[in-house]
Formats: structure tokens, C-alpha cells, sequence
């Protein structure tokens, strides 16, 4: 089990990490997801060693590993890209962490052709890391961490160079071998359908705090805060009025708030709506006008503007292609409950502070 | 589990399975050379070869003349026979070693931490580095020549009493500006931060890091500042001159006076000298180009 207990990281008078308390199970993955300069970095930097707390410290199986260097952690490390050692062969990169351990040549080259036979490259042992695409490069660099069976696994997004495809399919691969063989891994990224599809939990970071650390249904349907609805998924906000016994009113239908705190009821509010959880019907006497349309295969993503002016995203099947620009249009929620926020609450900031 | 990663440029629209396969990346494309010899080039080309061979050939020719007046190898055996040049050129040639064996193991660490962890000393690096361009050699020599004849007699055993332990500190400074720059371009050019860390997080020491993981990948750069570092050891006269050790292009210039002759059969071979280590420079760093071209084959 790993633990972070209050670690913050100053670097001068700017707040990388400000107290990060953070428990990842054995055999979990965790996933850190949030915008650049949120301090999810910095917190996998710690945790492998190669950044030291401000304050706070790093408890792996109870154990305080704070200031234990990166060479001593037992960490298999995956990182962006090309982290494979140029002048090595693919081999001699997956035997490495072997080597250093003082294994004997046959068993570390076995091993390291057993990890390759693991992420399908064992036929590539024998080439050097230029001679491989990104994709084999990033199942290398598995291989590689995953050779010296480390206690703990950091990934630090390393599928963000690969094109579309192979980090699909690499996503798939790296989560079906993470859970054969359960290894605890914390996984940092800044792409949410990543960090949605791949974790147990995942943990919404904005200004070098944790904003919300749940299962990926949880963070996607119930966001504890307006930044980690904003932040994880595209999200609507249409003005609406708190109504008594808990319910709010928006386009003019009445939905449970899901969070009134002890609103007033007549007060105004904003709700956040998912584009999926919003249909249309084509309808002459419709609230507003179909100005944008995009097609995306499984589904269609229109913008609607209300005769308000206030734009509204919503994602229907594709199936329902017929509705077209300038169209006017009906909205109906199909949720039954929602999220609110006082008007005027910042959205979800995009630039923060660059401090990766 | 797939067989191998997704698709390269040459995989997009191809059949999935297809895709499955991919090309290693092709190897770089040679510019084509022009097929024809345009004849401006020819003259520049000629022009050229004259520039630089005339005195070459006017000085081997010069160097294979005998007292006798006919041609042969007397000039060269005279070095051999010469034991004044002999102890020169060896103690030139450790000098030379020396140095080179410091500056690797002096500048690799120091451009590795000013990248990792004290990039705000680039700067500072840049102009420390540049100095012993910007003082000309003659004051460095008076300083030091200052220095020798005042020094307490325990500094005179330790440090003056022989030119290798004298002269081989001066050379790693004064050949700084060229064997930093040459370490700093190459480990600039690799992802030295993510080498490091997966190194390190391998279990790798500090010290094996810098040797098995930077050291190869700058090995480039760390030919080029050796092969600098050796050819200003063999050439520089002015401060081994001042403070009165015998090197090579000291005693070469001795001999000069006596038998012009010796002397630029002398400078012949340390040409030839230059012109080896030129091309096994090269070739040690082409030969790894070379072996993984042959691998994509």
C-alpha cells in the first residue's frame, strides 16, 4: 500500500503539490488525472524518487520512503518516451534493471525474453530502440519496468505520443497486464477517457490538490466539484432555479439537486449537464436552433443556442442524424437528478500555473 | 496480446491486420548527389587540392632529402635515433592521455549536473568555460611562470619538478573551451533527464548511469573533446616554452635549428598523426550507425 501524508512541494514561492493526502491499495491503479501545472507530476516524481517533499512524506507497505533515492525504491518507471537506452539493444534495455541487481547474464536475458514474449516483442529483441515505432518503444519501456518486479508501477503518461490507435490498443494492454499481475500502479495522465478506462479510482487534481478520488463512474456521474465536472467530460451549464424540498428547475423541468446545501429556494443557480443527458426533438415551437453539428461515428455532437443566446451541447446517437443545422429544436433532460453551482463560479480553468 | 504496435505512417488506411505489421522507420534518405561535375566545382576542387597539398607534398618531399642530396628515410630515422625527441614525443603523447582521461572524467559529471540540477548555471558554465580563449596564452604563462619561481619548495616537488604534473592541469583548463562545448552539444542532443531517471529507478548508481547509459550515447561528443584536447596537448608551445619543459613542439623547434630537415619529417608524421585520428574518430562514430543500418537490412 502506498500512502501520501500531507506532501507538498514548493518550488520557490509556487505550490507544485500543496499537502496531497493519497492511499493507493495493493493491486490498484490510480489514475491523476488534471490539466498541465496540476501537480500530478510532481506527486509521481515523488513517489519514484526523483523529487523530494517540501513537507509531508511517502509511505510505501508502511514504510517511510521519503528520502530514500530512486535507485533503492524497487519502482518500475514508464515514462513519456524515449527513456529506451539508445545504445543498447532491446535486450540488454529489458535485462537492465537485472544487471544492476547482479542477476546472472542467462537469467537475466531469459527473463528478459520472457517479458517480451509478455508485450509481443520478443522477435525485436535483437534491434535498437530507433529501429521501433513509438508504440513498441512504450511496450519495451513496460517491459523494461516490469523486468525488475517492482513493487510499485509509475506510469507518467505514456501513451500521450502515440497516435490515436496504438494508444487505444496499448491501453487495453497495459491495464489487462497490470491486473494479471496486480501490481499497484499510479498512472498520470492529463487525458480523462484515459484515466476513466484504465483506473480503479481516479483522482481529480487541480492546483496541487486532490479535488475528488473516486471510481470512475463516480467522478464521471457525481463530481464533487464544479472543476471535476468540468474537467473530466464535456459539461453544460444552464441557469436554473432552486425549487422547494431539494428540486431545481431548468429548462422548465423539475430535476432533484443533488447538491442544494441549503440553497434558498428562488435562487438562482447553474446546473451541469452532460451533453448525453440532454436529447432533442425536432420541433417548430422549439426552445432553439440547431447552429452546429458534428459527426462522430458512434454519435453526434450538436450546439444548440437557446433563443437566450446560452449555447447548449448535446450529444445524441447518430442514428438521429435527420436533425440539421438551423433546425429548431426541443430540449428535454433525461437525468433525474443534478449538480448545481452558484452562477458566476469560475469553469474550469485550463490555465493554471505551468509547473508540471 | 498483438504482435506488434499500431501503425506507422505507411499504416494508415491500410487493412487493420495489415496495420498490425509495422515498418521499422525507413533509414534516412541520402541527398542525391549531383551526377554532374559542374565545372565551377571542378576549378574550386582544384584550387583547393592545390591550396592544401602543394605544401604538404613540398614538405614530404623536403623531409625524404638526405645530406647527401639524394632522397630517402634518413630524416625519419633521425627521429627514432633522436632520444631528446623521443623523450619529448613520450612525454607529449602522456600529457596528451592524461588529459583526456581527466577532461572526460571532469566535464561529463559537471555538464550532467548543470543540466539535471543546476540549469541555472549554464550561463556562468558558458563564460567559465570561454575564459582561457579570452586570456591570451602569454598571461596565463607569466602568471604561472610568477607562480613557479615563487612557489614554496613543497608545491616545487609536488607540482613543477615534471612537465606531466605541471603542464597536464594547465591543458584540462585550456582546453576547456573546446571539450565543453563538444560534451555539452551532445548530451543536449539525448533526453538526458528521462535516461537518467529510467536508469536510476532501474537501480542503477550514479556511477554506473554516467557510464553505461550518458557516456555511450554522447560517445560522439566524447571523441570529439578527447581527439581536441590531445591535438591542443601535442601543439601548444608558448606555455610549456615560458615555463622551460621540454615537449615535443618545444624540442621540434630545437631541432629545427640544427637539422631543418628532422623537423618537418617530424611535423609530416604528427600531420599523419592528426589525419589517423581524424578517421578512426570518424569511424568509431559511424561504426554504430553502420552496424544498426545493417541490422534494418
Amino acid at each position: 500500500m502506498i500512502r501520501f501524508e500531507g506532501v507538498q512541494r514548493h518550488y520557490g514561492s509556487v505550490a507544485a503539490l500543496a499537502g496531497l493526502d493519497l492511499e493507493i491499495n495493493d493491486g490498484e491503479l490510480v489514475a491523476l488525472l488534471g490539466p498541465s501545472g496540476c501537480g500530478k507530476t510532481t506527486a509521481l516524481r515523488i513517489l519514484g524518487g526523483f523529487d523530494f517533499p517540501t513537507a509531508g512524506r511517502v509511505l510505501v507497505d508502511g514504510q517511510d520512503v521519503t528520502n530514500v533515492p530512486p535507485n533503492k525504491r524497487d519502482m518500475g518507471m514508464v515514462f513519456q518516451a524515449y527513456s529506451l537506452f539508445p545504445n543498447m539493444d532491446v535486450r540488454t534495455n529489458v535485462a537492465f534493471g537485472l544487471r544492476m541487481r547482479r542477476q546472472d547474464k542467462v537469467t537475466r536475458l531469459k527473463r528478459a525474453d520472457e517479458l517480451l514474449e509478455l508485450v509481443g516483442l520478443v522477435e525485436h529483441a535483437d534491434r535498437y530502440p530507433h529501429q521501433l515505432s513509438g508504440g513498441q518503444q512504450q511496450r519495451v519501456a513496460i517491459a523494461r519496468a516490469l523486468a525488475i518486479e517492482p513493487k510499485v508501477l509509475l506510469l507518467d503518461e505514456p501513451l500521450s505520443a502515440l497516435d490515436a490507435r496504438v494508444r487505444a490498443q496499448l491501453r487495453v494492454e497495459i491495464r489487462n497486464l497490470q491486473q494479471r499481475l496486480g501490481i499497484t500502479t499510479l498512472f498520470v495522465t492529463h487525458d480523462q477517457s484515459e484515466a476513466l478506462s484504465m483506473a480503479d479510482r481516479v483522482g481529480v487534481m487541480k492546483s496541487g490538490r486532490l479535488e475528488q478520488l473516486d471510481t470512475p463512474e463516480n467522478v464521471y456521474h457525481h463530481p464533487a466539484t464544479a472543476f471535476a465536472a468540468e474537467f473530466v467530460g464535456a459539461m453544460n451549464r444552464l441557469p436554473g432555479r432552486i425549487g422547494d424540498g431539494g428540486a431545481v428547475q431548468v429548462l422548465g423541468q423539475r430535476l432533484s439537486c443533488l447538491n442544494d446545501e441549503g440553497r434558498q429556494p428562488g435562487s438562482a443557480v447553474e446546473a451541469l449537464l452532460r451533453p448525453e443527458a440532454i436529447s432533442i426533438v425536432a420541433d417548430t415551437a422549439g426552445a432553439g436552433e440547431v447552429t452546429h453539428r458534428s459527426f462522430l461515428g458512434s454519435s453526434l455532437r450538436l450546439e444548440v443556442t437557446l433563443d437566450g443566446g446560452q449555447k447548449v451541447l448535446v450529444e445524441a446517437s447518430s442514428h438521429d442524424a435527420g436533425v440539421d443545422v438551423g433546425q429548431r429544436v426541443g430540449l428535454r433532460i433525461l437525468t433525474q437528478s443534478v449538480t448545481v453551482v452558484d452562477p458566476g463560479v469560475a469553469p474550469a480553468p485550463e490555465a493554471v500555473p505551468a509547473v508540471a | 496480446m498483438s504482435v506488434a504496435g499500431g501503425g506507422g505512417p505507411g499504416a494508415v488506411g491500410a487493412g487493420a491486420l495489415l496495420a498490425e505489421i509495422e515498418e521499422p522507420p525507413a533509414p534516412p534518405r541520402r541527398a542525391r548527389r549531383g551526377k554532374r561535375l559542374r565545372p565551377w566545382r571542378v576549378v574550386i576542387l582544384v584550387l583547393a587540392l592545390l591550396f592544401f597539398l602543394t605544401p604538404l607534398i613540398a614538405s614530404i618531399k623536403y623531409s625524404l632529402l638526405q645530406l647527401n642530396g639524394s632522397y630517402g628515410f634518413d630524416n625519419y630515422t633521425q627521429i627514432i635515433s633522436n632520444s631528446a625527441l623521443r623523450s619529448a614525443l613520450f612525454t607529449s603523447l602522456e600529457i596528451a592521455g592524461i588529459s583526456a582521461f581527466l577532461v572526460v572524467a571532469l566535464l561529463l559529471p559537471t555538464v550532467v549536473l548543470v543540466r539535471l540540477k543546476l540549469p541555472k548555471l549554464t550561463l556562468l558554465m558558458e563564460g567559465v568555460t570561454i575564459l582561457p580563449i579570452v586570456v591570451p596564452p602569454i598571461v596565463i604563462a607569466a602568471g604561472l611562470a610568477q607562480l613557479q619561481g615563487s612557489a614554496p619548495t613543497w608545491m616545487v616537488h609536488l607540482w613543477f619538478n615534471h612537465p606531466l604534473t605541471a603542464l597536464t592541469p594547465v591543458y584540462v583548463v585550456l582546453a576547456m573551451p573546446f571539450s565543453y562545448r563538444a560534451f555539452d552539444t551532445g548530451v543536449r542532443a539525448i533526453d538526458l533527464r528521462t535516461l537518467v531517471d529510467a536508469s536510476r529507478s532501474l537501480g542503477a548508481s550514479w556511477f554506473t548511469t554516467l557510464t553505461r547509459v550518458v557516456l555511450p550515447n554522447v560517445e560522439t561528443a566524447m571523441l570529439g573533446a578527447i581527439f581536441l584536447t590531445i591535438a591542443f596537448c601535442m601543439g601548444e608551445v608558448v606555455i610549456a616554452t615560458i615555463l622551460l619543459y621540454v615537449t615535443l613542439p618545444v624540442e621540434m623547434i630545437q631541432v629545427s635549428s640544427s637539422s631543418p630537415g628532422v623537423t618537418v619529417a617530424l611535423s609530416v608524421l604528427s600531420l599523419v598523426l592528426v589525419f589517423l585520428l581524424l578517421f578512426s574518430l570518424s569511424f568509431l562514430a559511424g561504426r554504430r550507425r553502420g552496424s544498426t543500418s545493417v541490422r534494418v537490412i
